[in-house]
């Protein structure tokens, strides 16, 4: 199969490769690129663990081509934490314990990422709109809900 | 207290001695505070190591060509085309991979025999029929569509009460006898005749539990290699059994188990269904020896969905409750039909694990089980959270509420009227199993102080006021832990027992560098809880040192030794038992070494916090960093004899903490599920009876799991099951059409609950009963929520549409489902 060169940022690195035009994002991103922390729980589209940010707006990078990513910045769970730290967001997910084994966790994180960046002081119910569109198969997601939460308060300064 | 015991099962010498070194205590450091878990920060970074994580050097992929027929010959493959494909390494059928593969492995006796492809006949859709070895998956999935099959179709069976009297070809299994009974026995536990003829009343119910299954985000998968000239094969694996499946798997491959180096990888979610994923290492195995490089081998969603072989329970029960007309249960006896699809690798150890708590909390004094275990063109049977018996404890609660509702009694005060009291433990059922402690009445009590019952109430008759309908459901349930193995086998035939394993321990090394950290080596993966967090605290208590002074690692099995699993909540009691008994022997020999170096006898040192001191002199003591690195580096300043030899370890294998063999003649089944928690439910829901959705408005759960190691961890535990708890009662169905077509085959279909279908809070309440059997008297509670949520649930809804006389008699109760509830009652 013919290869088609595209270009991308992924978590700020520039990136040029030439691939296959079925080549799914997910895979590249897992395969090609190592990045290992989003993950992929249902191959069509339902259940959201794939969760990355294309431009800044959360898509399924199972149901994306790596060629629709083209020219485009694309952020994954890889690149949240910073000079050896947890972010804020990572932060609450600790603390609240909004994990157990933590397959669907880089979806959550990117989806919450996505919705703290538009919107620094959500309400619950925008949190659990948010939420809403990925599984979690252990947690009952309530805590999810309080991690974002909880890292809203931390990315105001708030301590408490 | 006294032990209880019923009159069939002889008192004197029944119950072993407890072991318990550490009895419970009112105050501990480290137990039951909540500590943020020590998985977390790898698996929020994407460092978890999951198996889909990991890439070998000409690591080559597989993909695997699934049946589209329910029931079918293999007439004829057609390879060539695949073969022929660039970039593809193997293609193998059913036929040729069983030239060098036996069949798969089971608990089942007389065994069923499967094989990892199918040959010569499929037997349910998804069955694998062959698989393909390429550069990628990519490559791999495309041969497959080359693939040519010529199928025969053959009758398919998918109604269990049909298969029973299936004959020719519509048999499975025609090898194993003339229908589709793969077992059929009665089981009698104390005198249930006499106790029918006292009763004064008999509530007959027949109940039918949907099929669903765990589905955890992350598939099944292993990548095998395998070394010509040794004969070794090495697998990754996601598998939680590693030291059992390691002998499953070998059979299949012909090999000796010592030529298996099972390395576990972090798992992304089990609930039971990675037990044993013996299929998928055999797979793989059997693929990389064929095409000498290393394979990897991971299920897609569908590959899981249709043929992951761990469908849950599929049961249709016809029950009869014997009362008299206070409300006094007497004895249960029932027929319960169990359709366990095309294969039958547990057997019927769902109905053993089932029986170890068959009378719930309540005092029934004999039981009666007529198990009829059948085989339909479906995906086979495995664990989900609960292993079957979270389906008797929604039997019970159905039955319970049809009493109550007969007897015109209050539904909880049916319950508190039958409830094993406090102080008649140990209590012996009448399977035989024990339940070691409990306090059923305060765990009901908590429940209804937390959800305020009357304001419940008084919210639901506002509504019913309003012509809205609302409804209170309870259940009051058994959450057993720690299995023993017998319950694999003590329902076979006793004639025909098969593998009569009695062994189900739980080891660690625990290890003090010279630095003073504490390496503890699990012989068990992580498979989703917190096995690292749940050691942690542990060791933290034991040595009175900070948690950031102890780091866990895990063993691969030709490393580690004799450990189980996690598995039926058994892993925290044992590896509790475990790190005590270590502990026990590092903590003598840090003493040892730590008189040596202040010049005080051993008995008049004690631990401080991160220290040792002699007792009395507060500025006289040493840190444990100090104590290990003199241990480790200064053995000619220490006494000879290998009481100082250098180092500080210890390997220690605990046992299972209270277990007995079954009566020969299985009139019980001995002590094999005795570390027996409890919950209470609670519910109010409104049901929409223009569209049959429920709301859940409010949820309390309180649980009883002994002493408590870690709060926040059990809490998460009890949400999250009861989520899957709400997803089977309310949503998830395998539903297979007439053809034997898996109709559900994807999540948008096959619907686990999300975020909006949870109730706007689940209200979570302790109470601790310790045992007075385990360590600290910590009991299991990882399976919980899911054995409760459905009996709750079930009345909850019941009581909601009252106005219409329904009875919630089957799962899930879908939209559709209630619909029809509601139409019927329109008609009455």
């Amino acid at each position: 199969m013919a290869l088609i060169p595209i270009s991308l940022k992924v978590n700020g690195t520039r990136f040029e490769r030439a691939v296959e035009p079925r080549r799914l994002l997910s895979d590249f991103l897992r395969e090609d690129l190592a990045l290992k922390a989003t993950h992929v729980g249902c191959e069509h589209g339902v259940c959201g663990v794939c969760t990355v940010l294309v431009d800044g707006q959360a898509v399924r990078s199972c149901l994306s081509f790596a060629v629709q990513a083209d020219g485009c910045e694309v952020r994954t769970a890889d690149g949240l934490a910073q000079g050896g730290k947890l972010s804020a967001l990572q932060q609450a997910f600790w603390e609240k314990h909004g994990l157990q084994c933590g397959f669907c966790t880089p979806g959550m994180l990117m989806l919450a990422t996505e919705l703290l960046e538009r919107n620094a002081r959500p309400t619950k119910a925008q949190i659990e709109e948010a939420i809403s569109s990925n599984l979690c198969r252990c947690t009952g997601y309530y805590n999810i809900v309080e991690s974002v939460q909880r890292a809203a308060e931390l990315m105001q300064g708030g301590a408490k | 207290m006294t032990a209880t015991f019923p009159k069939h099962i002889p008192a004197e010498g029944y119950i072993p001695p407890s072991r318990q070194q550490e009895p419970a205590r009112k105050q501990y450091k480290y137990i039951g505070q909540n500590l943020k878990r020590v998985e977390d920060p790898r698996l929020l970074t994407g460092h978890g190591q999951y198996i889909d994580d990991i890439v070998l050097p000409g690591m080559a992929h597989a993909a695997v060509l699934r049946s589209d027929r329910a029931h079918a010959r293999i007439k004829r493959i057609d390879t060539s085309k695949a073969k022929a494909l660039a970039g593809v390494y193997l293609v193998l059928t059913g036929a040729e991979a069983k030239e060098m593969t036996g069949a798969t492995a089971q608990f089942a006796s007389p065994p069923v025999v499967q094989y990892c492809l199918a040959v010569d006949r499929v037997r349910h859709v998804g069955e694998a029929v062959a698989a393909v070895v390429a550069e990628n998956r990519y490559i791999a999935e495309d041969a497959c569509d080359l693939i040519e099959v010529e199928y025969q179709d053959l009758p398919v069976v998918v109604d269990p009460e049909a298969a029973m009297t299936s004959t020719g070809d519509a048999v499975l299994h025609p090898e194993r006898g003339p229908n589709n009974i793969a077992q059929q026995r009665t089981f009698t536990f104390g005198p249930v005749k006499e106790d029918f003829a006292k009763a004064e009343v008999v509530v007959k119910r027949t109940l039918r539990w949907g099929r669903s299954g765990a589905q955890p985000l992350e598939t099944v998968g292993c990548i095998a290699s395998y070394e010509p000239g040794s004969g070794k094969f090495t697998m990754y694996t996601n598998s939680s059994f590693l030291n059992y499946v390691g002998w499953l798997v070998g059979a299949s491959l012909g090999v000796s188990a010592s030529k298996l180096n099972l390395i576990p990888v972090v798992t992304g979610g089990s609930f039971g269904s990675k037990i044993f994923t013996h299929k998928v290492m055999t797979l793989a195995g059997t693929l990389a020896r064929a095409a000498g490089r290393p394979v990897k081998y991971l299920e897609d969603r569908l590959d899981n969905i249709t043929s992951c072989d761990n469908h849950g329970s599929d049961r249709l029960y016809r029950c009869e409750l014997a009362l008299k007309r206070d409300g006094t249960m007497l004895s249960l006896r029932f027929q319960v039909i169990d359709d366990y699809g095309a294969y039958f690798q547990f057997g019927v150890g769902t109905h053993g694990n089932s029986l170890c708590q068959i009378v719930g909390p309540y005092r029934i004094n004999s039981i009666q089980m007529e198990l009829i275990a059948v085989l339909t063109n479906k995906c086979q049977q495995g664990a989900y959270r609960g292993f079957g018996s979270e389906v008797t404890n929604w039997m019970l609660e159905r039955m319970a509420d049809a009493a109550a509702d007969e007897l015109k009694m209050d539904p909880i005060e049916l319950r508190r009227k039958n409830m094993i009291q406090p102080d008649q433990f140990p209590y012996v059922i009448p399977s035989g199993n024990v339940y070691d402690s409990g306090n059923y009445p305060s765990v009901l009590e908590e429940a209804l102080r937390i959800a305020d019952l009357p304001k419940w109430k008084k919210l639901r008759d506002e509504a019913r006021a309003q012509g809205r309908c609302v409804g209170i459901g309870v259940a009051t349930c058994q959450e057993r832990s720690v299995f023993s193995a017998t319950e694999f086998w003590s329902l076979n035939g006793t004639e025909n027992p098969g593998f009569t394993l009695t062994s189900s321990p739980e080891s660690t090394q625990l290890r003090i560098d010279p630095t003073g950290t504490i390496h503890v080596t699990l012989g068990s993966p992580f498979w989703g809880n917190s096995p690292e967090t749940m050691a942690t605290q542990i060791v933290a208590e034991q040595f009175q040192v900070d948690p950031a002074q102890v780091n866990i690692v895990y063993a691969d099995t030709q490393s580690g030794f004799n450990s189980t699993g996690p598995g039926g909540s058994r892993f925290t009691v044992m590896i509790a038992g475990a790190i005590v008994g270590a502990a026990k022997q590092v903590k003598d020999k840090l003493l040892r070494v730590a008189g040596h170096m202040m010049e005080a006898d051993a008995g008049d040192l004690e631990f401080r916090v991160g220290k040792i001191g002699v007792k009395g002199v507060p500025q006289k003591e040493k840190t444990i960093g100090e104590v290990a690195l003199f241990a480790h580096y200064f053995r000619l300043n220490l006494p000879e004899g290998d009481a100082f030899a250098s180092g500080l370890d210890a390997n220690y294998v605990y046992d299972h903490p209270l277990t007995t063999m079954p009566a020969a003649d299985r009139s019980h089944l001995g002590i094999f599920y005795p570390i027996m928690g409890h919950m209470c439910h609670l519910a109010l829901v409104e049901v929409d009876p223009k569209t049959g959705k429920v709301a859940i408005l409010d949820y309390v759960a309180v649980h009883d799991a002994g002493t408590v190691v870690n709060p926040m961890t059990l809490a998460g535990h009890i949400r999250g099951g009861t989520a899957q708890g709400i997803g089977t009662a309310l949503y998830e169905k395998f539903h297979y059409d007439e053809s034997g077509q898996l109709v559900t085959g994807t999540f948008a279909d096959y619907l686990i609950p999300t975020l909006a279908e949870m109730p706007a809070a689940i209200r979570v309440g302790h109470v601790e009963t310790p045992s007075p059997f385990t360590e600290y008297g910590i009991k299991g509670g990882g399976e919980g929520g899911r054995m409760g949520a459905p009996g709750a649930l079930s009345r909850a809804i019941e009581d909601a549409l009252s106005q219409y006389g329904v009875r919630c008699d089957e799962l899930p109760l879908t939209p559709r489902k209630v619909r029809e509830l509601v139409r019927a009652g329109e008609k009455r």
